[in-house]
């Protein structure tokens, strides 16, 4: 096992810091610690897991990464942007430019065709009709979805909506792909697929990925490095040595 | 967001609860439906009116009187001052007709006299007309026709005087017989009128008349005239059913005779004989004078013209702008009426945006989450109120404007089994159309401030997790 300070200094810049991060919410008398003084890095290009139990705070942890969510104490800076600094429009800026996100439910608009759906974040960036269109139709044709672009996501399989999520994460090209359980609502079939493209996207785009699940194996398979997390701490970080093909763990295979 | 993407999205989430929303633009369209049938007919019914007073010419006319004479009447014999005061006579008529903005001024002739039809005497109030009055509404239903000249020895009767000469007596709750059965017998036929007429004379001045309250004015003793009785024979042209109270100057009057026709008769006036007394020359000498202007907005002007000259005048000018004032009222009430019904609409257009936004949670969640600013949820829910405005305004026009034409319609049919005379008072002007869709697109945004704001606040977290 390898400890996160050494995975830190042996790589690039940091995509991502956060200190001391803190998440509470008050649930009438009880004060919940959903993150609770969480300090880590993450470094450009990496693929990360973040394990744990349900309520042990990895999704809270993702949320305020997004830029969804504020902390309560402590900071997260993401691409030298402190996050609890930023106003909310900036912070909007910042999950249209910086972050795609997919999510366990795929989180398509169920009344936008494929297309629309992708092209969305577009229309917040105020990009022109047929640069978006463009846009939209190269990111489905790269998941393999260029056929059923007029279809609205109830005609789709859930693996093909997660496609479309993830075609949606890209229109932007983001630095940042962020994913809460992709996987969870699909059989391990179309679930190797989607963890495939995330691979890819992280491989070829050098997108910097932060993986969410419960799921060890799946971690083990596709992460270069595991961050566990239980009562909102951070309790493990290790390097995934078990992924040889990982280009995190080989990188290190050849430092050391 | 720009603004066309706005549109596009707003149209689709409309269409996305075609119900509900469709519903709420219906409301939207109803008020707005009200508010224009409430302000059409408001405008129509004061069309209505300044067409038919402008027709009458209450409005656009000014009486002119020598200021003496009231002076007199009023202030208790203390004479007139001699700078100010000033004769009536033709000179004075003439000049004010060249008075800017005038269109005409005629002397009032009126006498009472008596006029004989088939050998029996009818004792009747004459008047003059000048050409002018063939305009004048009154005479719209009027059998025959108008005087052939300004001169011509032609008359036209009062309907009821025409009865009279006809042997037939007014049967009061009966029906009325239409004026062409009065009029039938007696167009082309000849009327004998006799009248005294005033000719200068040169015998001694007859002594003062007893009806004439300053006969102790030497002045009198100065103008010298015979009374001649005379007879003129005069052609029934016309029979109209006038309305004595929707006539300019010669009010109440029966027997009309055209205006230069009655001045050459120099008929005796039954009016103040001291101004007459005074005629310096062989001019004739008016007690009033009918000036028309050409626009009821010039009657202050054209007044105080006169006013200056040394006349007093006297027009419905106050009356006239009461009657504005009346309109503005009635049309403020209707317009807050009619706003009523939007104003109930308007809340639910609020209703079905709060209802949108608890339906939508997750897909505004959604769109936070992929980059939607605070200001992005917020233009959508005001675009999609925005839209709802403007259909339903435009729906609520078209509609308010078939429920006024109803109206309108279905009051002239009435109107016409009332025997009355169907008019339109019923009007939708252009600014109406554009400001009942901009009103509608105004309100419907201020319903949606509430509902956009609160969108825009949603905290994405809590919406994504919402199911």
């Amino acid at each position: 096992m390898t400890t996160a300070s050494a995975v830190s200094s042996a790589r690039g810049t940091v995509a991502i810091r956060s200190e001391s991060l803190c998440r509470h919410y008050r649930m009438g008398e009880t004060l919940i610690r959903a993150v609770d003084g969480v300090s880590l890095e993450v470094r450009a290009g990496e693929f990360i897991a973040l394990l744990g139990s349900s309520g042990s705070g990895k999704s809270s942890v993702l949320n305020l990464i997004a830029g969804l969510d504020r902390p309560t104490s402590g900071s997260v800076v993401v691409q030298d942007r402190d996050l609890a600094k930023l106003s909310r429009e900036e912070l909007a800026k910042y999950r249209l430019h910086v972050v795609g996100m997919v999510f366990q439910s795929f989180n398509l608009i169920p009344s936008m065709t494929l297309a629309e759906n992708v092209e969305l974040p577009l229309r917040f960036a105020e990009v022109d009709r047929s640069r978006r269109q463009n846009l939209s139709t190269d990111a489905l044709e790269r998941v393999g979805l260029r056929a059923r672009m007029n279809h609205r996501p109830s005609e789709l399989s859930g693996g093909e909506q997660q496609r479309a999520a993830l075609a949606r994460a890209l229109i932007n090209r983001p630095q940042l792909l962020l994913a809460d359980e992709p996987t969870g609502n699909l059989d391990s079939h179309t679930g190797t697929e989607i963890m495939n493209m995330v691979r890819e996207f992280n491989r070829e785009l050098g997108m910097t990925v932060v993986m969410v699940t419960h799921e060890r194996a799946l971690a083990e398979r596709y992460a270069q490095r595991m961050i566990f997390l239980a009562d909102g701490k951070l309790i493990d970080d290790r390097l995934n040595d078990d992924n040889p093909n990982a280009p995190a763990a080989r990188g290190m295979g050849e430092q050391s | 967001m720009k603004i066309p993407d706005l549109a596009e999205l707003a149209l689709r989430n409309l269409r996305e609860s075609l119900l509900r929303n469709s519903l709420t633009t219906i409301g939207i369209s109803v008020g707005v439906a009200s508010l224009v049938a409430m302000l059409s007919l408001g405008i129509g019914l004061q069309q209505l009116a300044s067409r038919r007073l402008g027709k009458s010419g209450l409005f656009d006319t000014v009486v002119v009187t020598s200021r003496r004479d009231l002076r007199n009447r009023n202030e208790d014999h203390n004479g007139p001052t001699p700078g100010e005061s000033r004769v009536l006579d033709e000179p004075a008529r003439q000049e004010i007709e060249r008075l800017p903005n005038v269109l005409e001024a005629y002397p009032d002739i009126r006498f009472i006299t008596e006029v004989r039809y088939e050998d029996k005497p009818h004792l009747t109030m004459i008047s003059a007309l000048p050409s002018s009055a063939k305009s004048n509404d009154a005479f719209d239903g009027m059998q025959g026709s108008f005087f052939s000249s300004d001169a011509a020895p032609e008359v036209i009767l009062q309907k009821t005087f025409a009865e009279e000469l006809l042997g037939k007596t007014p049967t009061r709750g009966g029906a009325e017989p239409p004026v062409a059965d009065v009029a039938k017998p007696l167009l082309g036929k000849e009327l004998t009128m006799r009248y005294a007429q005033r000719a200068a004379s040169t015998t001694p001045p007859s002594p003062p008349l007893a009806n004439a309250p300053n006969s102790n004015n030497s002045d009198l003793a100065g103008a010298a005239y015979s009374v001649v009785s005379r007879e003129q024979k005069l052609k029934i042209v016309g029979v109209a059913d006038l309305d004595p109270e929707s006539m300019r100057g010669p009010a109440r009057a029966k027997v009309f005779l055209p205006l230069r026709l009655a001045e050459g008769l120099h008929v005796m006036q039954p009016t103040d004989l001291r101004e007459i007394s005074q005629a310096a020359s062989g001019q004739p000498v008016y007690a009033s004078v009918s000036v028309r202007v050409k626009n009821p907005t010039q009657v202050q002007v054209v007044e105080d013209a006169i006013k200056k000259m040394g006349f007093t005048t006297f027009s419905l000018l106050d009356a006239s702008q009461s009657l504005r004032t009346f309109f503005r009222v009635l049309d403020l009430f209707l317009l807050i009426f009619g706003s009523l019904a939007l104003a109930v609409a308007s809340i639910g257009i609020v209703n079905t945006l709060v209802m949108a936004i608890l339906e939508r949670r997750r897909e505004i969640g959604i769109m936070k989450a992929i980059g939607a600013s605070d200001g992005d949820v917020k233009k959508l829910f005001f675009a999609e109120a925005g839209a709802m405005g403007i259909l339903g305004g435009v729906a609520g026009v078209a509609l308010g404007w078939a429920i006024g034409r109803s109206i309108n319609f279905a009051t002239n049919v009435y109107l016409r089994r009332e025997s009355l005379t169907p008019d339109n008072f019923w009007a939708v002007p252009w600014w109406l159309v554009g400001l009942a869709i901009g009103f509608s697109f105004l309100v419907s945004l201020v319903s949606g401030l509430y509902p956009a704001a609160r969108a825009a606040k949603l905290d994405p977290v809590q919406a994504l997790r919402y199911e």
